[in-house]
């Protein structure tokens, strides 16, 4: 129950109808090229010049198998594939009049049904496609392995609807594992249950509740603990960007200067979200909140948000990290190097956590927020590895969406004026050149002085505006 | 007394359905599953090709104890059930066992409908409801040499099919004025009947039987034209009607079957009706009607164990459309919607094909920009892509030129662009 099974994907875009996976899908079931033989079709649009893929979908509840009255089609619990049983199949066609998708059809030539069996794990059509349109997708497997690692998080929990938080704590206690101590200082984290009540916890491994000042300083002590008495325990914080940019950020800053052995998640909702919604230092320029009203005068948040990602690196951090769970494959990878670097020093990562609560903006679309804002380049997926000055784009966005994209889906942009999504756009444009110099991408400013590097910062995020 | 949480009472397409969409979202919850007959769970649709020898009827299970186990479903065979009584929440079957439900669904299908035909009750006339039925014609074939069948839907037809492939003269009687005439209009019924024809069956369509004489086996029919016919063996195939003797002074009401909502609730509290049994609402007019196809049991069972087991992904059954594939003597043909009799189609605009020297018939009826309805034989429409885009209402306005001359390019545009 519950499994996830691989898939063939489609790009249209690189698709131009030549017709080899027919011919590929022909030649392997029978031996014949002659496309009448083939499970997979392609059907142009006229009107876009366009292809479309007539493909069995390997449905979850197959309606062709529901309607067998011989039980010639089955769906393969373990690798997801409906399967047809030539040898219990009465040639009824029941299956063709319930797939809506034309994915099992007749074949007149043999006088039987056919449909996609996957040609046994590597289908023959995806192999023949010159252009790289057919792709079979592995998001499954990795979907199976992490429901594999045990949930070190109770069931339930009080997040608001649609939070982000859920899924990254579940999913990072997954991989950093049970051989951890957890610190979650004031915010929303700690308030949607991580702490407890009564005495009770609701991590499955030990969780304390720092202030919000000394987060990173508490979790240095619990370390330099355990080192002494010689077990080796991952120290993990999840704060906000409150505990981690503004009120936490003297004891994060000498943490991350020490060399402190942790792994500290800066939860970035660009603001006090379970306080009421006030801006803090990494409010973006022009958002709305309660303490950066939208009036006649005030036009939202006037300054730029604080890089901080930046900063740790400039901490000489042994890893830094941004992320986004819209990617979460990048984010898995990005956890399993934080806990490596972890034994040698500090590890930090960003999470973007968008608030459908404070940001205003449905809960269903939590995810395509995310997504959003990593296409638009807003916030870009990097990590940086300090061993070697190395920082490397995890996910390059070549061409980039306008960020109004982005801010479109959100409701605290809402009362943008086009000069404002303009001065957004520029600060996005900048944070970009800076990146791509640390990346050594952008010849133009290859200047590899850090103080140069820090001028540009600093210009950037201290420009005044309207 | 067995208890269990959800009773299922009858175990093919409809119940095993309902089984499917409950055991999504319970897997732990106790089912109990009744099958009056003394086998596993199989489809009466299989049963013209048990008939034919298509496929040994030791195959034709849709499940084995094997994925009754894994589903965790407690099986009773041979159970018929003799009464059902909503107040205490329980069934009675003819054993005497008593089984408690929390929740309740009757799947119990149709019986055979037997006309009202003076000397036929007394004559040793065969059905094709069960699988015994099935083995019992399928014996019987063996020693005869000819076969009436009493009625041309698509069981009398198929009946028909493979007694004639194993060698028998076969006549089939018609009260009707042509075969197939829920599914097909008078021109392609006719195609059917010339290829059946051609075939050397004899088929006498608009003929009422008056009177049936039998003697030693053998079957005499009288019919009102006059003609008299003979064989060694009568097939009775003129309908089915719901199973509902076992409801009695409750809540649960009956009309042909037994009625029920849009979920496919009857009127009693935790019971549910699907399948040939119930009377559900129809797709194109208000009236409730049974509809005693295999894809209508399958969407009613999965829309009721939805319900019964409180799935949020529950849609309200959108109305039975009736519809069928059916293939004979090698031809593919296909019937959805309105697509059936003159009456029925007489205000609707038809792109009619018509190809009888290559034996192709293709009828696409609409209601202003909507299609409603699709006949074929020896078509390349794909049927389910028809089905949805009547099912779905989808508004062809700004297609309609295009799609009335590639139906099948069109349609699947259509749905490859819609994942799900």
């Amino acid at each position: 129950m519950g499994k996830g099974y691989h898939t063939i994907v489609r790009h249209p875009e690189k698709c131009d109808g030549c017709r080899k996976c027919l011919e590929a899908c022909a030649d392997y079931h029978t031996g014949n090229s002659n496309t009448v033989h083939s499970r997979i079709q392609l059907v142009q649009d006229n009107e876009t010049g366009g292809f479309e893929l007539v493909l069995c979908h390997q449905c979850g509840e197959p309606r062709c198998a529901m309607n067998c009255p011989a039980a010639a089609l089955t769906k393969d619990e373990e690798t997801g594939v409906v399967r047809w049983d030539e040898q219990k199949c009465v040639g009824c066609q029941l299956c063709t009049l319930t797939c809506p998708f034309a994915g099992i059809t007749y074949n007149p030539a043999t006088d039987q049904v056919m449909k996609c069996d996957f040609c046994g794990g590597d289908p023959a059509c995806v192999k023949a496609c010159p252009r790289g349109a057919l792709e079979v997708k592995i998001g499954a497997d990795l979907y199976n392995s992490w429901g594999d690692l045990e949930d070190l998080f109770v069931p339930g929990m009080s997040a608001c609807l649609g939070c982000n938080s859920e899924l990254l704590i579940r999913h990072t206690l997954r991989r950093i594992g049970p051989n951890t101590v957890v610190a979650t200082p004031p915010g929303c984290i700690a308030g949607v249950g991580s702490v407890g009540y009564n005495g009770l916890t609701c991590t499955k491994v030990p969780v304390f509740h720092p202030l919000l000042t000394n987060t990173a300083a508490m979790l240095a002590g619990a370390r330099r603990y355990y080192n002494r008495i010689g077990r080796d325990v991952t120290m993990l914080a999840f704060a906000g960007d409150g505990g981690a940019a503004d009120v936490g950020f003297q004891s994060l800053s000498g943490a991350a200067e020490r060399g402190e052995q942790m792994i500290f998640i800066c939860v970035d909702n660009e603001g006090y979200m379970n306080t009421g919604v006030q801006r803090s230092s990494t409010t973006p320029y022009g958002a709305w909140t309660s303490t950066t009203p939208v009036g006649s005068v005030l036009r939202g948040k006037t300054r730029d948000a604080k890089p901080m990602p930046l900063l740790m690196v400039m901490h000489h951090c042994e890893y830094v990290a941004t992320a986004s769970l819209a990617f979460m494959e990048d984010y898995y990878a990005k956890l399993d190097k934080a806990a490596k670097f972890s034994k040698k020093g500090m590890a930090y990562i960003h999470v973007f956590s968008p608030c459908p609560t404070g940001w205003r903006f449905s809960p269903s679309m939590l995810i395509e927020v995310s997504r959003k804002a990593v296409e638009t380049n807003m916030v870009p997926l990097w990590e940086y590895v300090n061993e070697g000055a190395r920082l490397r784009f995890t996910y390059p966005v070549d061409n980039p969406l306008p960020v109004n994209a982005y801010l479109s889906l959100a409701g605290k942009y809402r009362h943008l004026s086009e000069e404002q999504i303009a001065h957004i756009q520029d600060t996005v444009n900048n944070q970009m050149k800076i990146l791509k110099s640390f990346a050594g991408e952008a010849p133009e400013i290859a200047a590899t002085e850090v103080a140069a590097r820090l001028s540009v910062i600093r210009e950037a995020s201290t420009r005044p505006h309207a | 007394m067995y208890h269990s949480k959800y009773l299922i009472v009858g175990s093919s397409h409809a119940g095993l359905s309902a089984i499917e969409s409950i055991r999504i979202q319970d897997m732990e919850g106790s089912i109990t599953l009744l099958n009056q007959e003394d086998s596993l769970p199989y489809s009466p649709t299989i049963l013209p090709y048990v008939v034919s020898g298509k496929v040994d009827a030791s195959k034709v299970y849709l499940l084995n104890q094997n994925d009754l186990d894994t589903y965790r479903i407690t099986f009773k065979r041979g159970a018929k059930v003799v009464k059902v009584d909503p107040l205490s929440h329980t069934v009675a079957l003819q054993s005497g066992e008593n089984f408690e439900y929390e929740k309740l669904l009757l799947a119990t299908g149709a019986d055979p409908a037997i006309p009202p035909i003076p000397g036929l009750k007394n004559a040793p006339f065969h059905v094709l409801r069960t699988i015994e039925n099935a083995n019992q014609l399928r014996q019987a074939a063996q020693t005869a040499t000819s076969a009436i069948i009493l009625g041309a839907g698509l069981i009398g037809m198929h009946a028909a099919e493979s007694l004639a492939k194993a060698g028998l003269r076969v006549s089939i009687v018609e009260a009707l004025s042509y075969v197939l005439p829920g599914y097909f209009d008078a021109q392609a019924a006719g195609l059917i009947q010339k290829i059946f024809s051609e075939q050397g069956i004899n088929i006498l369509t608009g003929s009422a039987v008056t009177q049936i004489a039998s003697s030693n086996g053998a079957c005499a029919l009288s019919l009102e034209s006059g003609l008299d016919l003979s064989a060694d063996l009568l097939v009775v195939a003129t309908g089915v009607k719901p199973r509902v003797s076992y409801i009695s002074r409750s809540k649960i009401e009956v009309d042909q079957g037994i009625l029920v909502n849009e979920t496919m609730r009857t009127g009693a509290n935790d019971i549910w009706a699907a399948g040939d049994v119930a009377q559900a609402k129809s797709f194109f007019d208000p009236t409730k009607a049974v509809q005693g196809t295999l894809p209508t049991a399958v969407e009613q069972g999965r829309t009721a164990g939805l319900d019964m087991v409180g799935d949020p992904v529950l849609k309200p059954y959108p109305g039975g459309i009736p519809m069928n594939t059916y293939k004979f003597f090698g031809h593919r043909s296909f019937s959805i919607g309105l697509a059936g009799d003159a009456e029925t189609c007489k205000d609707l605009e038809v792109d009619l094909t018509f190809l009888p020297s290559s034996q192709q018939y293709q009828k696409l009826a609409y209601e202003g920009n909507t299609l409603v309805g699709v006949s074929c034989i020896n078509s390349q429409l794909d049927p389910g892509i028809m089905y949805q885009l009547i099912k779905r209402q989808i508004d062809l306005t700004e297609i309609k030129k295009g799609f009335s001359s590639a139906p099948r390019e069109m349609g699947r545009l259509l749905m490859s662009r819609i994942w799900c």
